[in-house]
């Protein structure tokens, strides 16, 4: 690789050529403040549209000041991070930004959490010259079940339209309009809800100031909670456990679940339950459905649809809904983990402790956004009474927790309740991307063979890839696997299928990028990947540290069956547990 | 028209073409006759310069005058459109400015009949590239 | 050749021929030069001879065409196309519809010629659908070569094969940019990238592509022609040929001038254009658009090029030139190009975005006479920061108009500022009607024609107007017949 010498602040530096001024900078330990640039490296995702024009810097013997974030270095290259002009330029580029940003910082969703509030700070911004007289851009607020959009806020950073097209490939979000009435939205300024958005929430995740923000249910939780009439459950999801330590300020990958459950504990909730449970009782009706349909397959019917997709990832529900409705017939019609355990809790449970239905409040904490919308679709209600009442993210719940004046790292560690709380080592696993398709074949081996797995891990389905293949021997078939996390990674493998080139028996797919551990609900990663690192590791110890690590196991789930359900794919199973899928394609209508 | 496959074809076409023109220029001959060019870019015809054209056209031949009109794109004198070239063969052209039917008809009866000048003439101001 | 002013090289045709009628064209040595080329010369030779000729980009930037050409032709790949940026924005500037309406054949030759020399088979013609004529006469145009084989497979019985297509814009200023205008081609949002990579390199869908204007590409055909030797005796050391400007503004002769390069400021307003109309006083002229400067008096005997009209705080720009005269406020030019800039930013960056909409607040707040010193300074601040941050060349160029009138009329700014008094008369808010007693009879037509009633008084009295109530429309001095009213 060729090298270039340059120097940066009087030091000098060698790079790789076609390194930016900004990486170059950071080697050094020059830390140059961006902030539309976001580099999610592990995962191949950069947004460098040059747009914000705060990471300029001084090269010598140019006529104006290059963006650091998309420079690249040149041999001799003599730059200077902070002379009076650029820190004067940089300033008053602050300024104009903040000029046209509501000051309502007090009562912001992102307040504490804000890279624009954060650099504000940083380059001491103390005051906005003219700001009495210098007009804002407005926009209408927009309200969806999952996420709000505050465009006032916006900052044309692209981050979300970036990761909407090129990551998702959901084409939701684009600029729209010019100059200083330009915003980022659905086209012709539609509603969200009328676009085709998958509620993903990735554009939440990734929104450096308020413009993005998850719609709050945790006023509706904490009513319910103070409502002496009902009975309040919640269930918490796998990907939770392993970020929400980050909102009290603890090392990415803490593992947290015992605290969580006290927390929870405390703040009312009458069962603390884990959707893990629900997880391993997805594989017993999707890991049936896979070997129903495999077995078919392999006896020679033609008319089996393969490869069969996992539908436990809500936002991957609405994509292919709006995108590939005409293969609706693919993926297992097993319904997610939360909504499974709603059903189940407003069934078999509520039988159990004998409260009616509509004093059951099922709540669920979940690392998403999709499970907002998924939660209130009509499939899923019984009477007008959703199986999940509210869905919170994992945010929300770090803000009810300091709410009520836990002081969480000092939380003893509580186990879930029975008998909706336990769960094995591959429900755990849900959380990461590889993880369903890893549970499915812990249970589907044992139960096509009838051999038992010496070795439960399958490190072939793990990593960050964004598309990955594995062929497992199922006892002398191969069977094979596909695995994608994206959407834009998803609609590869499923144009593959479209074109009939498509070799997989089964295709695991989560919507975000490394699964749930980065979905749209979870603590901010601020564009660390390292974070989601640390999370796939904590969710494989916790993994690890289970007694049952195979769903067929769990013995809860296995009286289920007996007490209530019969068998995998019974008709009550069938009722209660799996779904259908419509045909959104045609839903966009523009007024 | 016929296809053009190599560059002598072009220079032959070009040389007909040529000579045809010179033939129409020439004053003694016969076939010569009156060419008239309107000025038809975007903002002559703004000025009303189709209007002029139009009357050209059909004064001429009710005046049975033989001449040849044709459009042609913007001469540049955007303060004086409508602007027509006027050229009488074996003379140099004449640029008429601020050109209305009034003043087309003027042009007719005056400058094309007798030759006698009107008002609005545009002088030449420009050198052109012949080869 | 030193009888004339001008000379027309891009204009050689408009005005001539019949711009539907190939064969005029032909008769005039059209496709000659591409004939030329292709049975003559080696893409090299073609190169070379443009290179020689020392031909800038007449679009704005002024970047040696030749060279582009060159670096367009070494980066090699399956395909490559030549664009030709039609989407001319500048306000009061049509040099390019003129020619595009006027000669349509002398682009598509030109265009050829490139594609020629840089191994493209494709020409796409990016021309703002506000153009209709334009587009009409270049169908006709292209649908004729084709026909006669001049467009299309083995031209002039080579292996060489060119097309061109038109692509419309939607008339957005930023798209003359040339990655906007890539971008717009390709059906996305029309806003800029950053540069590297240059459009020679990875341009319209990704593969190198040569992007000139119209102008540039009117000029080449006769280059070849006529031989770069030729081509570089006109003009001056460091910018050759011609220069069409669009002369518009308080000049009597508004129209297209096509001059040497080298020629003066004072040559191409007073003598081409005629001087200033109705005799008044000449004040500025505005040259390169939204993105020039406006230059005075001491610059009238500046010889027009590239360089010197950089060094002088203006540009060359694509040939709009705006002349004013002393009813002209300078900070409303300022302010009239800003409100132009503002509208026709794409937002992409926050210096362009924002920062260009509070300059213009801050204008309007001077012309209404809301100034303070404090704004002057703030005015020059942002604007070298806008200058200086800005991502592409609209909103790099875009405080110019305000640099420039502060440089060169920082007394007007003053005026405003200190005195609250528009000295040439033209900022509304800062003028006050004022009726003169000793002059007024009192024959109440004042009063009669004023739309607000601002006006009181009683019959054969001096009347008085009410400055709160009066929305300064002018109606009252204009019926006065006593020259009672004044403005203040």
């Amino acid at each position: 690789m060729e090298k270039v010498k340059l120097t940066i602040d009087n030091k000098l530096i060698e790079v790789e050529k076609g390194t930016t001024i900004y990486k170059a900078a950071k080697q050094l330990g020059i830390d140059i403040p961006v902030l539309c640039y976001m580099n999610l490296e592990d995962l191949g995702i950069e947004n460098k549209p040059g747009g914000c024009r705060i990471c300029v810097v001084e090269v010598e013997g140019r006529r104006n000041l290059a963006p650091s974030c998309s420079t690249d270095c040149a041999e001799g290259m003599v730059v200077n991070t902070h002379s009076i002009r650029v820190i004067n330029a940089r300033r008053t580029v602050m300024e104009f930004i903040l000029s046209d940003h509501p000051k309502d910082c007090l009562t912001c969703a992102k307040s504490g959490n804000c890279e624009l509030q954060d650099m504000a700070v940083k380059l001491g911004i103390r005051e906005i010259p003219g700001q009495e007289y210098a007009a804002m851009s407005t926009y209408k607020m927009d309200f969806s079940p999952s996420l709000i959009r505050e465009l006032d806020k916006c900052i044309m950073c692209r981050r979300c339209e970036m990761m909407c097209n090129d990551f998702q490939t959901v084409g939701a979000l684009s600029a729209f309009k010019r100059g200083f009435e330009a915003a980022v939205g659905p086209a012709f300024e539609m509603d969200i809800e009328d676009s085709t958005c998958t509620y993903c929430g990735q554009c939440v995740a990734v929104c450096p100031t308020g413009a993005l923000t998850e719609k709050d249910h945790t006023r509706e939780v904490i009513n319910a909670l103070s409502d002496p009439t009902k009975t309040v459950i919640v269930q918490t999801a796998p990907a939770v456990r392993a970020a929400l330590g980050e909102e009290f300020g603890l090392k990415p990958g803490t593992l947290v679940t015992g605290k969580m459950v006290a927390a929870l504990r405390r703040l009312g909730f009458n069962y603390v339950f884990d959707t893990d449970f629900a997880a391993d009782l997805t594989i017993m009706e999707e890991g049936t459905e896979l070997l129903g349909r495999l077995t078919k397959h392999l006896n020679g019917d033609k008319e089996v649809k393969l490869p069969i997709l996992t539908s436990c990832c809500p936002a991957w529900v609405n994509f292919f809904e709006h995108n590939f409705p005409d293969m609706k017939e693919i993926p297992s019609t097993a319904r997610s983990p939360q909504q499974m355990f709603g059903a189940i809790a407003k069934t078999y449970f509520a039988d159990k402790i004998k409260v009616k239905r509509e004093d059951l409040v099922v709540i669920s904490i979940m690392p998403c956004l999709a499970k907002k919308y998924e939660a209130q679709r009509d499939e899923f209600k019984v009477d007008g009474n959703p199986d999940v009442d509210f869905s919170l993210s994992t945010r929300e719940l770090a803000h009810l927790i300091k709410q009520a004046n836990l002081d969480f790292k000092s939380l003893p560690d509580e186990d879930f309740d029975k008998p909706l709380g336990e769960s094995t080592g591959a429900a755990v696993i849900f959380g990461v991307t590889g993880g369903v398709i890893e549970a499915a074949v812990r249970t589907a081996y044992e139960l096509q063979t009838g051999k038992k797995l010496e070795r439960v891990e399958f490190e072939q389905l793990r990593g960050m890839e964004s598309i990955r293949k594995a062929t497992i021997d199922f006892n002398g078939t191969p069977i094979n696997i596909g695995i994608a996390h994206g959407l834009g990674n998803a609609r590869k493998l499923l144009e593959d299928i479209k074109a009939g080139k498509s070799e997989f028996h089964a295709i695991e797919i989560m919507a975000c990028p490394g699964g749930c551990i980065g979905g749209g609900g979870q603590p901010l990663h601020h564009s660390d990947s390292s974070i989601l690192k640390a999370r796939t590791k904590a969710i494989f110890a916790e993994d690890e540290a289970k007694v049952l690590r195979k769903s067929h196991e769990n013995p809860y789930i296995i009286k289920l069956y007996e007490e209530f359900l019969g068998k995998p794919m019974s008709e009550k199973a069938h009722h209660l547990l799996h779904t259908h899928y419509f045909d959104k394609s045609g839903k966009i209508e523009i007024s | 028209m016929t296809k053009i496959k190599t560059l002598a074809d072009l220079v032959k076409l070009r040389d007909e073409l040529q000579s045809k023109q010179a033939l129409a220029d020439s004053a003694d001959n016969a076939e010569s006759i009156i060419q008239i060019k309107v000025g038809m870019g975007t903002s002559g015809i703004a000025s009303g310069a189709k209007a002029v054209i139009d009357f050209l056209v059909e004064a001429l031949e009710k005046r049975n005058i033989e001449a040849n009109v044709s459009q042609t794109g913007d001469m540049g004198y955007s303060y004086a459109e409508p602007t027509i070239e006027v050229k009488k063969p074996g003379k140099d052209p004449v640029v008429f400015g601020f050109v209305n039917v009034q003043k087309a008809d003027e042009i007719i009866e005056k400058y094309i009949k007798r030759d006698e000048l009107v008002e609005g003439i545009i002088p030449v101001n420009y050198h052109t590239i012949d080869n | 050749m030193t009888k004339y002013k001008q000379i027309r090289i891009a204009l050689n045709n408009c005005g001539v021929i019949d711009p539907e009628n190939i064969e005029d064209y032909i008769a005039r040595d059209g496709y000659m030069a591409l004939g030329k080329c292709i049975t003559e010369m080696t893409p090299q030779d073609v190169i070379k001879e443009i290179k020689d000729s020392g031909l800038r980009g007449r679009g704005g930037g002024g970047f040696p065409a030749g060279l582009k050409w060159e670096i367009a032709s070494k980066n090699h790949a399956d395909q490559k196309y030549v664009v030709c940026n039609a989407d001319e924005g500048d306000p009061g500037a049509f040099m390019d519809r003129s020619v595009l309406e006027g000669d349509p054949h002398a682009v598509l030759e030109a265009m050829a010629i490139c594609g020629y020399s840089i191994g493209a088979t494709k020409g796409l013609i990016y021309i703002r659908a506000e153009y209709p004529l334009a587009i009409k006469r270049l169908k006709i145009a292209i649908d004729q070569a084709r026909e006669v084989g001049l467009l299309g497979k083995n031209i002039f019985g080579s292996k060489f094969d060119f097309d061109i297509e038109l692509r419309y814009g939607a008339g957005a200023f930023v798209c003359g940019e040339e990655t906007s205008l890539i971008h717009s081609m390709e059906g996305l949002r029309g806003e800029p990238t950053i540069k590297p990579p240059f459009p020679a390199e990875k341009g319209y869908l990704g593969k190198p592509t040569n992007v000139n204007n119209v102008e540039t590409y009117a000029s080449v055909p006769i280059i070849i022609r006529k031989g770069a030797s030729w081509f570089n005796k006109i003009g001056t050391e460091k910018s050759k040929g011609t220069k069409v400007f669009a002369l518009a503004g308080k000049v009597n002769n508004v129209g297209l001038v096509e001059v040497p390069m080298g020629t003066t400021l004072r040559e191409v307003i007073f003598e081409i254009g005629g001087g200033i109309q109705n005799g008044k006083k000449f004040k500025a002229v505005q040259t390169g658009g939204p993105s020039g400067g406006c230059l005075t008096e001491k610059h009238l005997d500046t010889p027009i090029d590239f360089d010197n009209l950089v060094a002088a705080g203006s540009m060359m720009g694509s040939g709009g030139m705006i002349v004013m005269d002393e009813d002209n406020c300078m900070v409303s030019v300022a302010k009239f190009y800003l409100d132009f800039t503002v509208e026709e930013s794409c937002g992409k960056c926050s210096p362009c975005r924002i920062g260009n909409k509070r300059l213009f607040e801050l204008l309007e707040r001077i012309t209404k006479g809301q100034g303070t010193m404090d704004d002057l300074q703030r005015l020059r601040n942002m604007s070298n920061v806008i200058k200086d941050t800005s991502l592409c060349g609209l909103g790099q160029t875009s405080p110019n108009p305000v640099l420039s009138t502060l440089d060169n009329f920082y007394d007007e700014y003053l005026a405003h500022v200190k005195d609250h008094k528009c000295p040439a008369g033209e900022c509304k808010d800062l003028m006050k009607y004022f009726i003169i007693a000793e002059n007024c009879v009192g024959c109440t037509a004042c009063a009669r024609v004023c739309p607000v009633g601002a006006i009181t008084g009683e019959k054969k009295e001096a009347h008085l107007i009410n400055s709160e109530t009066c929305i300064k429309c002018g109606a009252c001095m204009e019926r006065c017949k006593f020259d009672a009213i004044i403005i203040k």
